[in-house]
């Protein structure tokens, strides 16, 4: 018998009984939806990780000052002035595998241009800083090398304060004052957006290290950084990378078995990494809890077929009698409650995805549904049609004719 | 002529726990090509059990059961399925077709399973159906059938495979005695074109309308005649 024949055959039998194959279909509808709506939930998740990777830059490793203990970071550390701009300088030439270190410096103050003023951070950071977080300027120019040698009052704007500062008017060559002290604005960066978390990420203003050491911010010793960020060579050295930095530093600050590192670096990319990697199992923990309830449609399928099978008896002594054989009565029995769970696994894709953009319109949260995860919740729709039909099938295949043919 | 069927000491013993019955004990008998025999009988002398065998449907204990040369004792039942679908057409005393479904279609049956497409089917079944006088009712439902037309949506679907033989296990017990004389007289009519068919009954007119009877008893022929019986 051929296979459209046996679909046709399936499908009349479904039709029969229309609001009994929805109900039957509905515990795989819900199932479906459910593995559907999760995956899509948890993928959002870690494409939203994904993305705060990209926007930190890639290979990248951060030193701070103090030291970690095995249970985190001490207290006081990153308020410890340990490190230093010629940290940042020998990190940069004697690490075979770093490609830029900046050593960078932090405050925040009120920026003033003529009578509009506006609160924000203030980066200083040396030229490499740009290549390191790969910020393209868009108006104007860079700060230059010559810039942070002569520590020149010069700065750069985000997009933000300058719109804050200076509307829609070109602020290149225009001064204002930082912390009362007045500089040029030399460029505009490029808009970097919200990051996945809703921050505005273009509210800064960059100035030169060596500026921002001498009039910004107060230390102890001239040349102290606050924090050294350092791009490594490639992603697969960036291990590498972190070793050599850890090896030059402790040199430089003779550091010795008795004597605890006075710095922490930090490879933010692998812990990121390690984030996204949770927020994966997640979504597969989410999933496989979402396919319970898909083998309890399949239960409700097989018994529906059961049932199925014993109403229609003598159709089937009838087919027996006139020559289909037990492979056509299981093939016939098999693609109804597999078309029953195939309709059943559609249906619920479709709503399942109608589920999933509703929680990301109505309740914010990032979701993301994949090619993959429909092509596997369809295939999974048919398996459990395949694997809860076979028993009915079988029953009804091994049916003796004779008996078939005489039940009431 | 040659025989289409020939059966040689057949037995049939049905066991039931630690109990044992021999519904046939040792049947013989040849039909020849092109007859119409009435298979005659009290209620549980073994008429059915016997059509079972004819039809493939239910292997004998022992004995040979030769269809159109073949021996049918040894065979699989896929090899079965095979043997009923392309040599044999059933009619059933209850019709047995397909509810909610379309006559035509009914009578497609046996050809869906003999692997033809659904021109060829159709064609054929259309043919079937005029030569019952059905022509016009292919979309008639069984339940928008009568009886009579029913039991004709029936023989269509046996004789639509062009079978060796017809098997009728009282085709006309459960019709009235005026559609019963229309269904022999097709019976008749269809014999007359040399198909060969072999019925059970037991009323004695319905024989009447067969050429040749064989009469059971306990499992055993008692009588196996080419004259018409007297009442
Ligand atoms: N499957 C079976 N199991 C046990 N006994 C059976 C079975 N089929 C038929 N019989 C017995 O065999 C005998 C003949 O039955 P059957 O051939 O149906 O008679 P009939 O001549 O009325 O058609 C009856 O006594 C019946 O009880
Ligand atoms: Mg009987």
């Amino acid at each position: 018998m051929d296979f459209i024949q046996t679909l046709k055959i399936a499908l009349r039998a479904l039709r029969t009984n229309k609001m009994r194959s929805f109900l039957t279909m509905l515990g795989i509808i819900i199932g479906i939806a459910a593995v559907i709506a999760m995956m899509a939930v948890g993928s959002g998740a870690s494409y939203v990780i994904s993305q705060q990777i990209a926007s930190i830059g890639s290979n990248i490793i951060l030193v701070i000052p103090g030291s970690t203990t095995s249970g985190g970071l001490r207290t006081g550390s990153g308020g410890a002035q340990t490190l230093s701009s010629d940290d940042a300088r020998s990190i940069g030439t004697d690490c075979p595998s770093v490609a830029y270190a900046a050593g960078t410096v932090r405050a925040s103050g009120q920026i003033i241009s003529g009578n509009m003023n506006w609160s924000s951070v203030i980066m200083g950071g040396t030229p490499e800083l740009f290549e390191i977080r790969e910020w393209p300027v868009v108006s104007g120019r860079a700060i230059s090398q010559q810039d942070e040698d002569g520590a020149i009052k010069v700065c750069l704007l985000d997009q933000t304060v300058a719109e804050n500062l200076f509307g829609s008017a070109d602020p290149v060559g225009s001064i204002v004052r930082i912390k009362k002290i007045p500089f040029t604005v030399i460029g505009i960066l490029e808009r970097k957006g919200q990051s996945p978390q809703g921050q505005d990420q273009d509210d800064a203003v960059f100035v030169p290290l060596r500026t921002a050491q001498r009039n910004l911010v107060r230390s102890q010793r001239t040349g102290i950084v606050s924090a050294i960020i350092v791009k490594a060579k490639s992603e697969e050295l960036i291990d590498k990378a972190e070793k050599e930095i850890q090896m030059l530093l402790n040199q430089r600050h003779r550091i010795t078995a008795a004597k605890e590192p006075d710095f922490t670096t930090r490879n933010l990319s692998e812990i990121l990494a390690v984030a996204e990697q949770s927020a994966k199992a997640m979504s597969l923990l989410l999933g496989a809890v979402a396919s319970i309830s898909l083998i309890v449609g399949g239960i409700g399928i097989m018994n529906i077929m059961l049932v199925s099978v014993t109403e229609r008896t003598r159709e089937i002594g009838i087919r027996m009698a006139i020559g289909a054989k037990k492979n056509d009565i299981l093939l016939q029995f098999m693609t109804e409650a597999v078309l029953l769970t195939m309709l059943g696994g559609l249906i619920g894709i479709a709503l399942g995805a109608g589920g999933a953009t509703g929680v990301s319109r109505f309740l914010g949260w990032p979701t993301m549904i994949s090619i993959q995860s429909i092509t596997i919740a369809f295939l999974f729709s048919a398996a459990v049609g395949i694997f809860f039909g076979f028993y009915p099938a079988k029953k009804a295949a091994g049916l003796n004719p004779i008996d078939a043919l005489r039940y009431e | 002529m040659s025989s289409v069927i020939s059966l040689t000491d057949i037995r049939r013993v049905f066991i039931m726990g630690d109990q044992q019955f021999e519904a046939l004990k040792g049947v013989s008998f040849d039909i020849t090509t092109g007859e119409f025999v009435a298979i005659m009988g009290a209620s549980g002398s073994g008429k059915s059990t016997c059509m079972n065998v004819l039809g493939c449907l239910d292997p004998p204990t022992s004995g040979r059961y030769l269809l159109d040369g073949l021996d049918v004792g040894g065979m699989g039942t896929n090899e079965l399925a095979d043997i009923r679908n392309k040599k044999l057409g059933f009619v059933f005393q209850g019709f047995n077709l397909l509810a909610r479904t379309p006559a035509v279609e009914n009578v497609e049956l046996p050809l869906i399973y003999a692997g033809l497409g659904s021109r060829e089917r159709r064609r054929q079944a259309l043919i079937a159906m005029e030569q019952v006088g059905l022509a016009g009712k292919e979309n008639n439902h069984p339940s928008q059938l009568s009886g009579g037309q029913q039991q004709r949506v029936a023989i269509a679907r046996a004789l639509v495979n062009n079978p060796a033989v017809i098997l009728a296990d009282e085709p006309t017990g459960n019709l009235d005695s005026s559609t019963s004389e229309e269904i022999m007289n097709l019976f008749t009519a269809l014999n007359r074109q040399g198909i060969t068919i072999i019925m059970v009954t037991h009323e004695h007119d319905v024989a009447a309308f067969a050429g040749r009877q064989i009469t059971f008893r306990d499992g055993r022929i008692i009588s196996d005649s080419l004259t018409t019986a007297t009442v």
